[in-house]
């Protein structure tokens, strides 16, 4: 029985060998999961990052399959959508999971990246890892775009009409952009087909790299703690980081609990309300696209509403499409504009927790009022909120400067 | 912290409210209150669709088979009281009427009713069904509270009768002139059983996805069980 | 890590928190695999096909599709019929022996329902090219007539047997039909299930 067990694992490290000689196997698996170090001190925080790995992965196979039985032309964009919903053996799963996919990417995107404000986690010596996440999300959105014309329902067609339409702002050059990304003088066939192309191979391959290279950049500097502190500055005579436990088995079977409970959360939604009250899956979008009619409230799908909200405050075409460009793009700054000693929000003072906190309040207030109508108070509402959310990029060079700071510990606690 | 999440979780309640009056005031329906469980009046309501929607409006996407193995019914009771426009139970529900045709009597053609209950919502239907009354004026003699200048004839008024719309001040209030075979209570049940149909037929799946639900979040409770003691047990080794 | 660690605890929940893991997995695959099926519209356009005989003169032969499948029909003479017992030495398996290549009730000499019509599909059982039909050849020692397949030289007598000596490796396979109504065959519903 002994022997034999020996003699399995004898011919187990032999074919490992084998490997190891032609491919760094083994390397592999101690430097990125093994022997990766991570800070025990972790909180709910972060296992965002673990869930859109798990979102990206329900996508790319629920979209393979989508793929199958979709078929990317007006005539039978829309049919083929109810082929798979009605016809297709169990295809009104795989749809609903891709569509309520689609929506939770956001929301542990978001979350995500709301956690690195709060820990500092694109200070230095993250900067890169910031940069190639920002990139992530400006891919994800473009995805999620191409992605929803797909449908070829009133809310495909003319969110698509609204936002390449921004497009056209750009002086000089804006109509004839315009008419190359619609590849016709409107939203058509022509349209729908190279946005098929763009969602389901050029841009999820460029966020499988880009997501890619955000993992090998986090490995080689090390996660950040909510104490932001480097934990590898305090190793044990083995050169194990004293706070740090490895990625495998602690923070794996931690991020399982995780990984169960999001899954509740989106069982939850796929199962009981898939269309989320008319957010995750609009109302409107049920009706075949028709160029002829206009649906009385175009709204954009709600993880679009709080740039779509700053383009609808600034009165002018142009001004508003670079309110909504700058308000995507200022993020991507974040570890020049913080000037503060300390990483985490748990030592900084009272001017960065308050900035910190109108930020959120005004970017979910945003999204909300992207949802409502353009109309009175809400233009105001949306101004003064817009208002905020810039301040709290441009005027961040000073604030987070004389904000008074806690001293740090030397050890996470 | 809890100050920050305090805050967040206040201005965010306020502005779902802020929501929630816009659609009140934005129009006022009757509600439907139809029952998506109760078969029989799917069945009903089935019967309701062929013998009076169906001969204009088409359900593109709905097939016989379906309906007949989600409703309870046999092959040989749909053929008999449900298929007029086909001859095999796998087709989908078709309307005999040409959409040329349709397109020159009624101005359009009308509309495929496979998804509307979706993209409308069975209070809408319900309430606009309920919402026809007499107007000279229109070349279908009737117009709609719900949806003005409709192109749709009431193709229901032998049932409920005629409405006059008693406008004042702008507000609309419809009254029964002559009663139809059916008294406002009947007419109200069988709007009820229609609008339940439409609904069920916007999502056959409906149920099925519900029943299925509850057994993958019972899964993932005890899978979530297992994994938190697993984690517990682990996490014993650090200090 | 004062505190003595129970293995067998551990390596319990181990093994618990696996197996139901990929027993999730698993429960996830099947509606992925099942969503490869062909769905209901394949079966809708996959439908019984009514084939009228009426109009088929003895000695002809229609073609028709049943699930994108070609399918001949074929109304055989009373001397065509006669020659089937005469091959029977060149044929590798005229009694039909292979039961998963035609219905029970087409289990026979002629294999077919109605000895005087003949219903096979039209695929080369060696790689699926559609024999061509040679119903009257100038007799010679080894062939007779029947089907010949242009791709490999396969040959089935006129009720679609195969001969010895040829790539094919079994007989034309019969498709599921019944007569339905006077001079009608619908293919695709069995024999007494109409």
């Amino acid at each position: 029985m002994v022997n034999k067990e020996n003699k399995q694992a004898e011919s187990s490290s032999k074919l490992l060998d084998w490997i190891d000689q032609r491919f760094p196997y083994t390397e592999t698996m101690k430097q990125h999961i093994t022997e990766y170090y991570a800070s025990k001190n972790f909180n709910i925080w972060y296992v965002f990052g673990v869930l859109a790995m798990v979102v990206l992965v329900i996508q790319l196979f629920t979209g393979i399959f989508l793929t199958m039985n979709y078929k990317p032309s007006a005539a039978d964009a829309f049919s083929s959508v109810e082929y798979i919903m009605r016809d297709v053996e169990w295809g009104w799963l795989i749809r609903y999971m891709h569509s309520t996919g689609a929506s939770f990417f956001f929301i542990v995107v978001y979350l995500h990246m709301f956690r690195a404000m709060l820990y500092g986690s694109y200070k230095k010596p993250r900067e890169l890892i910031w940069i190639i996440g920002m990139l992530i999300f400006i891919v994800l959105m473009a995805e999620a775009f191409a992605g929803y014309l797909l449908p070829w329902g009133q809310m495909s067609y003319w969110g698509a009409q609204v936002i390449i339409s921004i497009f056209g702002a750009i002086p000089f050059i804006g109509e004839a952009l315009v008419e190359i990304i619609r590849g016709d003088y409107s939203i058509s066939d022509i349209t729908l087909n190279r946005f098929f192309a763009l969602h389901v191979i050029a841009l999820p391959l460029a966020l499988v790299a880009l997501i890619f290279v955000h993992i090998v950049a986090l490995h080689e500097v090390g996660s950040n703690n909510p104490d932001g502190i480097e934990i590898k500055e305090h190793k044990d005579h083995n050169g194990i980081p004293i706070d740090g436990v490895a990625f495998h088995p602690y923070h794996t079977s931690k991020d399982l609990v995780a990984i169960i409970i999001f899954l509740m959360i989106f069982s939850f939604v796929v199962f009981f309300a898939p269309d989320m009250g008319g957010y995750f899956l609009e109302y409107a979008n049920f009706e075949k696209a028709n160029p002829t009619a206009t649906p009385e409230h175009i709204v954009p799908v709600w993880y679009f509403t709080p740039f779509y909200a700053l383009l609808r405050a600034v009165p002018d075409k142009l001004g508003g499409a670079i309110a909504m460009g700058l308000a995507v793009i200022l993020p991507l700054f974040l570890p020049w504009l913080d000037r503060a000693k300390v990483k985490s929000i748990r030592y900084r003072g009272w001017i960065y927790k308050t900035a910190l906190t109108s930020f959120v309040i005004s970017f979910v207030s945003l999204g909300v009022l992207g949802v409502l109508p353009a109309e009175g108070i809400y233009i105001s509402l949306a101004r003064f909120f817009g208002f905020i959310y810039f301040a709290f990029f441009i005027l961040m060079p000073y604030y987070s400067k004389i904000d008074k700071t806690k001293p740090v510990p030397n050890r996470v606690t | 912290m809890k100050n920050i999440i305090k805050k967040l979780l206040i201005s965010v309640a306020a502005l779902i409210f802020s929501i929630n009056v816009f659609a009140a005031t934005e129009q006022s329906l009757l509600v439907a209150n139809n029952n998506p469980h109760d078969v029989e009046s799917l069945q009903r309501g089935a019967r309701n669709f062929m013998n009076y929607c169906s001969g204009c409006h088409s359900a593109e996407y709905v097939r016989y088979e379906v309906i007949a193995s989600d409703l309870g019914l046999s092959d040989q009771q749909v053929k008999e009281y449900l298929m007029f426009n086909a001859q095999q139970t796998f087709e989908t529900i078709n309307t005999s009427m040409l959409e040329v045709d349709a397109a020159g009597w009624f101005g359009q053609a009308p509309p495929d009713l496979s998804l509307m209950a979706r993209a409308k919502g069975t209070d809408y239907i319900y309430t606009f069904l309920k919402s026809f009354y007499i107007d000279k004026s229109s070349p279908t003699g009737v117009d709609n509270v719900v949806l003005a200048g409709t192109s749709m004839p009431n193709v229901l008024w032998e049932l409920q009768g005629h409405q006059v719309n008693l406008e004042e001040d702008g507000i609309n209030h419809l009254e029964l002139e002559i009663q139809g075979k059916m008294s406002p209570e009947e007419f109200d049940f069988f709007l009820r059983d229609t609008v339940n149909f439409l609904e069920y037929m916007s999502e056959p799946i409906r149920n099925a996805r519900r029943a299925l639900g509850i057994k993958v979040l019972f899964f993932l409770a005890f899978f979530l069980s297992l994994a938190y003691f697993l984690k517990k047990e682990i996490w014993k080794d650090v200090k | 890590m004062t505190e003595k660690v129970d293995q067998s605890k551990r390596h319990f929940l181990t093994i618990a928190t696996a197996v139901t893991g990929s027993a999730g997995i698993a429960f996830a695959a099947v509606p992925f695999l099942s969503s490869l099926k062909p769905s209901a519209r394949a079966r809708a356009l996959g439908a019984p096909v009514e084939v009228p005989l009426g109009s088929l003169e003895p000695g002809e032969m229609v073609r028709v599709v049943w699930r994108g499948k070609l399918v001949y029909v074929l109304r055989r003479t009373e001397e065509m019929l006669q020659r089937l017992s005469g091959v029977t030495e060149f044929l590798r398996d005229p009694d039909s022996a292979d039961t998963e290549l035609q219905p029970i009730y087409a289990s026979n000499e002629h294999r077919s329902v109605d000895p005087e019509f003949l219903v096979v599909e039209g695929s080369c059982t060696h790689l699926g090219c559609a024999p061509i039909p040679q119903f009257e050849v100038t007799p010679s020692t080894d062939w007779f007539g029947g089907f010949f397949c242009p791709c490999h030289g396969s040959k089935f007598d006129l009720s679609g047997r195969v001969y010895k000596g040829v790539p094919a490796p079994t007989n034309l396979k019969v498709p599921p039909y019944s007569f339905t109504q006077t001079n009608v065959i619908t293919i695709g519903i069995d024999s007494g299930n109409a």
